[in-house]
């Protein structure tokens, strides 16, 4: 199916120099940042500079019916990027530009490939943010963080990916280039696209424009360090924090394993023997900092936190967040795969569903560390194991599957972030219920009749 | 078993690997290229597939190996702490064990052409800098290659020293009343290109009544060869310096270069894996090894009365080898700080790889280009006039990329300007 003719074509609209076709530079593409996922090498690689490139490409992927898989850093953790039906990889890096800070209208456009960090950095020269901030900030870039409706540590303050979209231009399948949104804060012409696009993981249409928004920097922000000896008290915690009507930017929680993982290679001197500890912080004008730090302080002490540090200087502060930004490294030496899941569940609900998590550690003797963002109720609990072991494996895959269902039975869901990509797309019936499915099935087949558009994520073809 | 004779060796490694993509944040390459083939979960999984036996070991796959200047930066910031270094080296190692010299035959060709062009400049002297090399207008400091070897011809060469350090100096160097004895191993790049670093640190450490004793017989420190992939090369190098600095007696070995600190420090005692006799030899070497800003700060603090003012304003570029590669990073500004007169100005990520990386910078020369071209652009923000450095090939690297952007700037190696302020104190 795969001819010559193809990569002459694709030379022809895009150039030689945006083609990639050595066996060794596509062995490069076969994989995303996801555990335990096939391996399947594209036959092609195209690196578009422009919309124009794009909308060539999708109208030879057409003509010649071979599959497209859009491609950001490819740092996702739902097997999003792997090219199951062999193809053309589209990779977006090479749209890189900032085209523009609107600082009347508080908004960016930028092109897909720019990483979300350049943005920021950006943005800081005039005092802006752009929030979302997943821990790939420093390589994710805006299109695959879209596509994925990438949340992050401020996401309980500031929300998430979606609620910075303000407009969009996308190629369709069939090669439509469609432009929707504007700087206005308000829109409500027609349906909402940008609900659709945002999080559709690469399989509705390209995305080749950005519109986003930005909002002033916060002035201060303080961090504390909150240890508990029992998780019912940390939850009740979390909750307190938020029925006060605090807000923080983030409430993060580790649990025991993680806190003993973390300890035993960093030697920071974590508290080995509690049940939890919270990373909190809070932000916004000095002011109101001074008032709601302490506030968190005292709700933590009456929930029965048996230690609390507050991170007076930039140093002590870096001290607190260690310990978080170790979590992952430090499970990464226990063994070397690590299986990082998303489940998420309403914030009230968090030392349940960490108490079903170590149940069902304990039922297939796998070793699940529990951390991740308590004020969203998300986290992540994040399963390592030798990835040679298959009769570890398949545990793994039975502990994720009953991960799952206990989020669902506490009203949560089987993705917070990372979105369903290949590794979920079993699961989906689980949440969406078949008609559920068909909907979504519907509106994917709408769009992309012949599931040219990253074919096997988010929906598979049905019987 | 070591990373020189066996890719099994990094076997470990590889499974570390947790393709999270954190090294695309740091790799110099990659914010070139953007490819994945260029960063180092890209090689990983290319040496895995290589492993696994489903692709061979091709020109084509040396060609991607060489797309890394071993700048170590992925290694620090690797969640799972992989040594991308030892990856790279092994893979390299590999290619050349299963198809000889071959693979990297445009590396190793283009390096030996130059290398006569250098002898033959040696011998011929300023008559050979006409005839290949164009000189900088308006500047002594070098040339420009005239003809194109494939190597690009926008690096800016030094002149070619008139008379190599080694010849400049006698095999020992003596000071009335010595505290200790060292030896100094100056590189090739001191030696041929840049005589006057060495002399500055002979003059530093008479200063500081050291002496001085300069093995006549020692050859390159072998990292060209090595990290190309060449291992029979750098083990006959590795052995005949071993050889030439036990004769010396010295007490300590000082560098003035981060790649021949490296291998002094690191890959002698690999090389020697399994040769029992030169084995042990390596490591005792190996922890008498310092870079001469470890050596002046922590070992025999330099004098620091005498020190006379320095006017300069001066920022310094942290080479790979010497700031990763063994962790050596505050005593370099330790020492500019010290100076009476230097002001200090921080550039932003002085960290971030030059782009020289050696042979890297003849097989890949515009990439090479470009990656100096970003180290340039901030070293601009900083408006100093001096640019301080603590390795030979970075000094060219930076000269080179101050010169072709037209600024007026000293690039000198740390111990020069320390060199500079004994001096005034004598005035
Ligand atoms: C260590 C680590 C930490 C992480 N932390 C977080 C976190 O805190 N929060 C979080 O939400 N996620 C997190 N992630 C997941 C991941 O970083 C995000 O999903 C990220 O936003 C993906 O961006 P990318 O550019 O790498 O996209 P890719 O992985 O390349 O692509 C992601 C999806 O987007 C599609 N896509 C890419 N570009 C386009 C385009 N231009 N048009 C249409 N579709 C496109 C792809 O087809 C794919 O389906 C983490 C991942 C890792 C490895
Ligand atoms: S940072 Fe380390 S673990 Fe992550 S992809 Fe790169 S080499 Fe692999
Ligand atoms: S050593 Fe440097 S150049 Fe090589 S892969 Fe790592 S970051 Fe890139």
């Amino acid at each position: 199916m795969f001819s010559k003719e193809v990569i002459n074509e694709l030379v022809t609209v895009v150039g030689k120099e945006n083609v990639i076709s050595e066996l060794e530079d596509l062995v490069t593409y076969s994989f995303d940042a996801t555990a335990a996922m096939p391996r399947v090498k594209p036959d092609v690689v195209v690196t578009p500079l422009n919309t124009e490139h794009v909308v060539k490409i999708v109208e030879v992927a057409k003509k010649y019916e071979i599959p497209i898989y859009p491609r950001g850093s490819g740092t996702n953790l739902s097997g999003g990027t792997i090219p199951l039906e062999k193809g053309i990889v589209v990779s977006m890096v090479h749209m890189n530009k900032i085209l523009e800070v609107d600082l009347d209208n508080l908004c960016a456009w930028v092109e897909p490939g720019v990483i979300i960090q350049d943005l920021n950095n950006e943005a800081m020269k005039h005092g802006l943010i752009y929030p979302p901030d997943p821990g790939t900030v420093a390589t994710a870039t805006m299109g695959g963080s879209v596509s994925e409706c990438s949340g992050g540590l401020r996401g309980l303050k500031y929300g998430v990916t979606k609620h910075y979209i303000m407009g969009m231009e996308l190629v369709l399948a069939n090669g439509d280039v469609i432009k929707w949104g504007g700087k206005t804060v308000k829109n409500v012409t027609g349906y909402d696209l940008t609900a659709l696009f945002t999080g559709a993981e690469g399989t509705l249409g390209i995305i080749t424009r950005l519109l986003v928004k930005l909002i002033p920097a916060p002035e201060a922000r303080k961090s504390l360090l909150a240890v508990f000896d029992d998780l019912d008290k940390a939850g009740n915690a979390i909750s307190s924090i938020v029925r006060n009507k605090i807000i923080p930017a983030t409430l993060e929680i580790m649990d025991k394993v993680t806190i003993n993982t973390v300890e035993n290679f960093t030697k920071a001197g974590l508290p080995i023997h509690a049940e939890a500890v919270l990373l909190i912080e809070v932000d916004g004008y000095k002011e109101s900092v001074a008032r709601e730090a302490p506030l968190v302080e005292k709700i933590c002490q009456e929930c029965g936190a048996i230690d609390i540090k507050v991170a007076e200087t930039d140093e002590e502060r870096d001290l607190i967040w260690f310990a978080r930004r170790n979590a992952l490294p430090s499970l990464g030496q226990v063994k070397p795969s690590t299986v990082l899941e998303d489940a998420t569940v309403p914030r009230s609900k968090i030392p349940e569903i960490i108490k079903a998590i170590r149940r069902i550690a304990d039922k297939y003797q796998l070793f699940i560390a529990t951390y991740g963002h308590a004020g969203d109720g998300n986290l992540h609990p994040t399963i390592v194991i030798d990835p040679t072991d298959k009769d570890e494996i398949e545990r793994m895959e039975h502990a994720v599957a009953e991960i799952f269902e206990a989020a669902l039975g506490l009203g949560g869901t089987i993705s917070g972030e990372h979105g369903i990509g290949i590794g979920k797309i079993k699961y989906l019936p689980l949440e969406f219920g078949e008609a559920g499915v068909d909907t979504l099935r519907r509106i994917k087949e709408a769009l992309d009749p012949n599931y040219m558009l990253n074919p096997g994520k988010v929906v598979d073809r049905g019987e | 078993m070591s990373v020189y004779t066996s890719l099994d060796s990094v076997k470990d490694e590889l499974l570390k690997c947790l393709k999270c993509g954190n090294c695309q944040a740091v790799c110099p390459i990659y914010k070139e290229m953007r490819h994945e083939v260029a960063v180092a979960r890209g090689k990983i999984v290319l040496v895995e597939t290589l492993l696994n036996g489903e692709i061979e070991m091709t020109d084509r796959l040396a060609d991607k190996l060489s797309l890394c200047t071993t700048c170590m930066a992925c290694n620090q910031i690797c969640p799972n702490g992989i040594r991308f270094d030892k990856v790279i080296l092994a893979a390299r190692a590999e290619g050349v064990r299963k198809k000889g010299l071959h693979p990297i035959k445009k590396i190793a060709f283009k390096a030996l052409k130059l290398q006569r062009l250098f002898d033959l400049g040696m011998k011929t002297g300023s008559k050979f800098q006409g005839l290949a090399m164009k000189r900088v207008k308006g500047q002594d400091y070098g040339a420009r290659m005239r003809i194109d070897l494939g190597i690009g011809k926008e690096k800016v060469f030094p002149n070619l020293a008139s008379k190599p350090f080694r010849s400049q100096f006698p095999s020992e160097v003596k000071v009335p009343n010595p505290k200790m004895k060292v030896a100094f191993f100056s590189g090739c790049m001191i030696n041929y290109f840049y005589p006057d670093m060495g002399k500055s640190v002979v003059d530093v450490l008479t200063e500081n009544d050291i002496e001085i004793a300069i093995p006549a017989d020692q050859a390159c420190c072998g990292i060209p060869a090595s990290v190309n992939g060449d291992v029979d090369s750098a083990k006959e190098q590795a052995k005949r310096n071993l050889r030439a600095f036990e004769e010396s007696g010295a007490d300590a070995l000082l560098i003035a270069c981060s790649s021949c600190g490296s291998a002094w420090k690191h890959s002698f005692s690999e090389l020697m894996e399994g040769d029992a006799y030169y084995k042990e030899l390596a490591d005792k070497w190996a922890a008498k090894t310092y870079d001469i800003n470890e050596f002046l700060v922590n070992v025999v603090p330099f004098k620091r009365d005498g020190l006379g003012e320095v006017k300069r304003t001066v920022t310094y570029h942290d080479p790979c080898h010497l700031n990763r590669g063994q962790n050596i990073n505050k005593e370099p500004r330790e020492i500019l700080k010290a100076i009476p007169g230097v002001q200090f100005i921080e550039m932003k990520e002085p960290g971030r790889c030059c782009g020289m990386a050696g042979s890297f910078s003849l097989v890949h020369p515009e990439l090479s280009g470009k990656i100096s071209d970003k180290k340039i652009a901030d070293i601009a923000t900083t408006s100093t006039n001096t640019v301080a450095t603590a390795c030979p090939a970075c000094r060219l690297q930076l000269a080179s990329g101050v010169i072709n952007a037209g600024m007026n700037k000293d690039v000198l190696h740390t111990v020069q300007i320390l060199a500079e302020s004994y001096a005034k104190g004598k005035q």
